[in-house]
């Protein structure tokens, strides 16, 4: 077991014949994921990788079965990609883009949630089973097939986290990235509770940062609900107020999201906080031993 | 991207949101000009800059004077005038260097009732964008609603939809507005409610939004953020960017494709990804340094770029060492390599560097680095990294 995605999962890219697209569809392949196709609108017939190009995702899906989805369409058109998506009811729904407008999200957020299907991200680096199927742009090489699960806002502090991890030798079931947006489809909360109903996950290690509150709802969902022992993080200690830094989520507005008050809250819930960046790993081994 | 009040209130005034009669003005001149046009026994000067506390702020050039003046003669507004223009104005919103005052707004005065506060932003538990209330109004709101949350009352709405009227009519109920004021309240909000949505705003603020003596609602003043993500959709909006209102710096790593905000420390940082970027400014501070800078690459950057990141840190004259942190994922370690190489070449490091690489094409990243003659220090992890890009300003 695992969550979200495993070795039988078939995969399409939407946005396939871009370079972004492409590239990444190969990492993919080289990974071992079940890539089955891609989409372009106005590009169905042509191949890219071997892989069969169609017009549009309910095409792709009746021909190749596809039950997960990445995309990288740019952000004009990513919206109403991702409804495309939600519409052809693919079961995950991996948004890669970074850029989309937030109003844009709000409309998106509310369709996915109707449909019952579960969309990460966007502005996320993907979901990965490690060992088995990575969908998105995270470096594979890193990942260990063990007992973590890990969920992120961030891209590049996740391989962080996956590589120290893999480093004590802990390994990882899942790591699913969030996206670092104001509003993405899927929580911390959700992804808890994937990781308390699935056997292999023996521990679960979320790394946060700065903006909004999803956090300390997480935290409050950890004490309530999860018996497996959690670590976690937060990114931007040191992060002025009212500043974006990088990711359009990640922002203190009216004295609201900080650092301090995040790890507060988790360490409220008897999360295992690690205080710095190089303590990832440690912190969640110091969790795993506590029990 | 934030614009100036006038900006706002054109906008407010394209989508039938009330605001007074006012004028811009760029000289003493032509706000004596516009105290005669408005014709009114008094007006109200005010200076455009992008931040809040202009009333009780003063100028760099003369503590005397605050940044929003009640005149009542054309040769007050002259005076007016030409105290803010040109001028440094400093509030608890700029920092002790204050902003230039480049524009004034005359606006014509008006009979007060009741001052109130409204706000429009997204909220992000919600998933939606949600109207907030105060009969706090002209009070810093942050205050209110850590305070007393109780008084600030809230109406979440659809954007496809909009705010219905019984919403409305409920905040009406909480914020004492009765009478004809409530139908006034309607179109009032209704039409903000439509530009936060037709717009892309991420932030649209009355404070203080007035009720007047008549009944009638008004915009006093006005403070707008967009979703930068949306712009390309709103050339017009775009346009009203005020390069002279933004660090210079952060204008040029935004023209690069680089996401940088300067801070006041003298460690560079040079990391690819936002949320690494920021643990690596945490775990300098942890080690006892500070971070002179966030600047996440991202992770299609290619050499010039990050060659360009790596001028745009040097020319910060507080910068004493800089740290390159990158855990490639998209990003190769050999571009940073080779970027290293470059900007060595044609930047010069005049300060110690101390490289931290990982990730993919992390051995022809390290070779590369090994082969120049680039004067750096390695570390293998962002603890060790920290640690000795501090040690280097002890030294």
């Amino acid at each position: 077991m695992s969550i979200l995605i495993n070795k039988d999962t078939k995969v399409i890219c939407q946005g396939i014949t871009g370079s972004v697209g492409e590239f990444h569809t190969k990492g993919c392949l080289e990974y071992g994921t079940k890539m089955v196709g891609g989409v372009t609108p106005g590009k169905g017939g042509q191949t890219v990788s071997g892989l069969p190009v169609f017009d549009t995702v309910e095409e792709a899906v009746e021909q190749t079965g596809a039950d997960a989805t990445m995309i990288f369409v740019p952000p004009p058109f990513a919206a109403d990609a991702i409804l495309e998506a939600i519409s052809a009811k693919i079961p995950v729904i991996c948004a890669i883009t970074e850029g989309i407008p937030v109003l844009d999200m709000v409309r998106v957020y509310q369709a996915s949630k109707e449909a019952g299907v579960v969309l990460v991200g966007p502005n996320c680096p993907g979901v990965i089973t490690a060992e088995e199927c990575k969908i998105g742009i995270m470096p594979g090489y890193i990942h260990q097939k063990g007992k973590v699960g890990i969920m992120s806002r961030s891209g590049t502090l996740t391989y962080e986290a996956v590589w120290q991890t893999s480093s004590l030798g802990l390994g990882q079931t899942t790591c699913v990235g969030l996206g670092g947006d104001p509003i993405v489809g899927t929580s911390f909360i959700d992804v808890l509770q994937m990781f308390q109903d699935d056997d292999e996950t023996e521990a679960i290690l979320m790394i946060g940062e700065i903006g909004g509150s999803a956090e300390e709802e997480a935290a409050a969902y950890v004490k309530e609900n999860i018996t497996k022992p959690v670590a976690g993080f937060i990114a931007g200690r040191t992060a002025p107020p009212g500043k974006r830094m990088g990711h359009a989520g990640a922002i203190i507005s009216g004295g609201k999201g900080t650092a301090i008050e995040k790890m507060a809250a988790m360490e409220a819930a008897n999360i295992e906080v690690a205080q710095s960046p190089g303590d990832l790993g440690t912190a969640m081994k110091r969790a795993i031993e506590k029990g | 991207m934030k614009i100036h009040e006038y900006q706002g209130k054109q906008l407010f005034s394209r989508f039938g949101v009330n605001v007074l009669e006012n004028r811009v003005a760029t000289s003493p001149e032509l706000a004596k000009q516009a105290f005669t046009d408005l014709g009114g026994p008094v007006a109200v000067v005010k200076a455009q800059i992008h931040a809040g506390g202009r009333g009780k702020g003063t100028f760099i050039e003369d503590e005397s004077q605050r940044g929003v003046q009640l005149v009542k003669s054309a040769e007050e507004a002259e005076q007016a005038a030409k105290a803010m223009l040109g001028n440094r104005l400093v509030t608890i919103q700029t920092g002790p260097e204050g902003k230039k005052v480049n524009q004034v707004i005359i606006e014509a005065g008006c009979d007060i009732d009741r001052e109130l506060y409204l706000g429009i932003v997204l909220d992000r538990a919600e998933q939606k964008p949600v109207v907030m209330c105060s009969q706090e109004g002209g009070v810093e709101i942050e205050k209110v609603a850590h305070e007393t949350p109780e008084k600030i009352f809230k109406e979440h709405f659809d954007p496809a939809q909009g705010i219905e009227s019984y919403q409305v009519r409920t905040l009406c109920k909480k914020l004492g507005i009765t009478g004809k004021s409530v139908f006034a309240a309607d179109k009032f909000i209704k039409a903000l409610c439509r530009m936060y949505v037709d717009t892309d705003c991420s932030l649209l603020e009355i404070n203080p939004l007035v009720v007047t003596k008549s009944g009638e609602l008004v915009a006093l003043d006005s403070k707008i953020n967009f979703d930068s993500n949306a712009l390309y959709r709103h050339k017009d909006i775009a346009e009203m960017r005020d390069l002279s209102e933004e660090e210079d710096s952060e204008v040029r790593a935004a023209d690069a494709g680089l996401s940088y905000v300067k801070l006041d420390g003298n460690i560079g940082c040079l990391v690819n990804g936002a949320g690494l970027a920021m643990s690596t400014m945490d775990i300098i501070k942890l080690h006892g340094g500070e971070p002179a800078n966030f600047l996440d690459v991202g992770g299609g950057a290619n050499a010039e770029q990050v060659t360009e990141a790596f001028r745009i840190i040097l020319s910060d004259e507080n910068v004493k060492a800089v740290l390159v942190n990158i855990f490639g994922g998209i990003m190769k370690c050999s571009t940073i390599a080779e970027a290293v190489v470059t900007a060595a070449k044609s930047v010069g490091f005049t300060v110690p560097l101390v490289v931290r690489l990982e990730g993919t094409e992390v051995e022809q990243g390290r070779k590369i680095l090994e082969e120049s003659d680039v004067d750096l220090i390695t570390a293998t992890d962002i603890d060790d990294a920290a640690e000795k890009v501090v040690a280097t300003l002890s030294a």
